[in-house]
């Protein structure tokens, strides 16, 4: 089985200098865009990739670079951007590709920069994540000296920088328009759309945002071509996937896979199954802003089409499963928390629905619940629900509660009919 | 007003080098938190109006952003920081009964300090090692599969180190 994107990695070894990583193949890439080939031919081939964004949102990457203003009348500095703030609670994937081969994710962010003809280029890397900082800064230098940064890059006569930007802690910093406010040195509040970023982003200039794990695709799509990546995935979409399984598995981790391996492959497989002792009863499969799958969804295919009828997200590909001892109200009341704190108070629904609703929770797993208690949360699905706040954050956390009260009903009911927590 | 030792002005300057002319407000978070390092690891006003006075911002630009990230302490914190995270992957695995040991362990509660100002302890979100749950940050590093016997071992180290360098 191709595994292209961890095919270097081992983390319990440093990652490839980038001696190393030019003899495993590495830069051919970029030798080949310079050599010959012109930005709207690699913006066509990503596109004919299939290259889903694995940011979350999943949209096809090469398109987006198509947005993006060409030609000489097109504004005169453009920026591209690696999101690498990996916030998503339940998310652990961008980690091992920024620790685990950092010369991959830059030989990609040279090419994408190549795609739209950036000037400048940002890791934009959470905070937390200081071994990958030091792997990153080391990995950036070595190629400037190799000369794949700065001037004139293997005389093609384009010029790019790179530098490292450590964001601070908030999980909004994930969200494209408010990463570039975070980048810009303010608070991380996102932007309106339109303009897009693609058109007015850092600055006020062109600029693409793309996750750790798109880019990193980019290299081996434009030495092996875009029929290769789609024959890597069982599905439509393009590709492998570093999916994840954390909670009580035997064998929580992280792997890359072909693209729509079924939930059931991962849990059973690749995660050794559930600990003695404990059963399925739900997973969110993709991080804590998707909708909870349950023992039904167990042979639905892992990629955005199909996690989407069965009336979830693929989101970023890393399952939480939840077991039948772990009290289902008391997890959702651990991720509104979560939720609650990380909103960033620009708009009214989300600043003052989303602590009520973790004020519910609490009373209802405190015993203290009321019938209509349910109501309430059912409204804020609605309230808090997509084209009501201004950003996505807000119906992202609607998706485990709203899932939860559909799948686990007599769960919260149990509370607030026997005044206490059936679990504890 | 507190400043810089010539090797964090160089450090500062270079990284507001990496933003084109007039952005250098862009510099402003990873100012804050060499900062932070060097002035004892938390910000202080008077630390935050020196990076004002730095990057030719007004101190209030400063203080808006300072207390809307939350990696900046904005009071005096410890010597070692246990920063335990408190998410749905890692409460699945047991990290509420790590917090509540390492409370009982130093008789701190979350947000709070020994009296020594030895340690502090935080609970914080996912640090994207859901995996390898429960687990922490810990200064530079990630402590994972978190047990009891981790715990008495992370703090025993602590005490060691700390013996070593007073
Ligand atoms: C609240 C919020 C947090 C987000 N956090 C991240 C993140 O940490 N990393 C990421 O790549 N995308 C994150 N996203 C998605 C980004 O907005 C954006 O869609 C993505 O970076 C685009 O990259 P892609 O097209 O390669 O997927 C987040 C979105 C929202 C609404
Ligand atoms: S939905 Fe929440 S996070 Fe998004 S802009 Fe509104 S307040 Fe901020
Ligand atoms: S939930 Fe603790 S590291 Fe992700």
């Amino acid at each position: 089985m191709d595994r292209p994107l961890t095919k270097n990695i081992n983390l319990d070894r440093p990652p490839l200098s980038l001696k190393e990583y030019e003899k495993a193949g590495g830069y051919a890439a970029l030798r080949k865009v310079l050599k010959g080939m012109s930005p709207k031919e690699i913006q066509k081939l990503v596109q004919d990739s299939n290259l889903k964004g694995r940011g979350g949102a999943g949209f096809n990457t090469g398109t987006k670079w198509s947005f993006v203003p060409m030609g000489n009348d097109a504004p005169k500095t453009k920026y591209l951007i690696v999101n690498a703030d990996e916030m998503e609670p339940g998310t652990f994937k961008d980690r091992v590709l920024l620790e685990g081969d950092p010369h991959q994710l830059i030989e990609g962010m040279i090419i994408a920069a190549y795609a739209i003809q950036a000037d400048i280029s940002y890791v934009f890397l959470r905070w937390a994540y200081r071994k990958a900082a030091l792997l990153i800064r080391k990995s950036i230098e070595e190629a400037y000296e190799a000369g794949y940064l700065g001037k004139n890059i293997l005389g093609s006569g384009w010029n790019l920088d790179m530098h490292l930007h450590t964001g601070v802690g908030r999980y909004m910093c994930g969200e494209e328009t408010a990463l570039l406010n975070a980048l810009e040195g303010k608070r991380a509040t996102p932007r309106a759309k339109p303009p897009f970023p693609q058109v007015s982003g850092l600055f006020g200039k062109p600029t693409i945002v793309n996750n750790v794990e798109t880019l990193c695709c980019v290299p081996h799509i434009v030495n092996n071509g875009a029929d290769w990546f789609k024959g890597l995935s069982y599905t439509d979409d393009g590709g492998t996937k570093l999916y994840g399984v954390s909670g009580k598995v035997n064998k929580p981790g992280c792997w890359e896979l072909p693209m729509g391996v079924t939930l059931r492959e991962l849990i059973e497989e690749h995660a050794g199954g559930m600990m003695d002792g404990y059963k399925f009863k739900g997973a969110l499969p993709g991080g804590a802003s998707t909708d909870f799958m349950t023992i039904a969804h167990m042979d639905t295919k892992m990629d955005f089409k199909s996690v989407a009828e069965v009336g979830s997200r693929l989101g970023t590909g890393t399952v939480i499963v939840m077991d039948d001892k772990t009290c289902p109200v008391g997890f959702v009341h651990n991720l509104q928390h979560f939720f609650a704190q990380e909103s960033c108070g620009w708009c009214t629904p989300c600043r003052e629905g989303l602590p009520w609703v973790e004020k519910i929770l609490l009373s209802i797993e405190k015993g203290e619940g009321k019938p209509e208690d349910i109501d309430v949360l059912e409204m804020h699905g609605e309230l808090l629900g997509p084209g009501n706040t201004f950003c996505a954050l807000a119906p992202g956390a609607m998706e485990p509660l709203q899932s939860a009260l559909k799948y686990f009903r007599e769960d919260f009911e149990k509370h607030i009919h026997d005044k206490r927590c059936p679990y504890s | 007003m507190p400043a810089f030792s010539q090797e964090k002005l160089l450090k500062a300057k270079e990284i507001i080098s990496h933003y084109p002319e007039g952005m250098q407000k862009s510099a402003l978070l990873m100012i804050l938190h060499l900062a932070q390092e060097e002035f004892g690891g938390w910000l202080d006003v008077p630390v935050m109006d020196y990076v004002a006075e730095l990057l030719q911002i007004e101190p209030i630009e400063v203080y808006e952003v300072a207390t809307f990230y939350s990696m900046y302490n904005l009071k005096p914190i410890g010597r070692y920081i246990f920063e335990v995270c408190q998410t749905g992957p890692c409460m699945l695995r047991g990290s509420d009964h790590i917090v509540a040991y390492i409370e009982e362990k130093l008789g701190i509660k979350p947000g709070q300090t020994t009296i020594d100002g030895m340690f502090s302890l935080k609970t914080v979100e996912c640090l994207g090692a859901c995996g390898y749950a429960p687990m922490m940050q810990f200064g530079k590093t990630y402590r994972e599969h978190l047990t009891r016997e981790k715990i008495d071992l992370i703090i025993e180290e602590c005490r060691q180190n700390a013996e070593a360098n007073n």
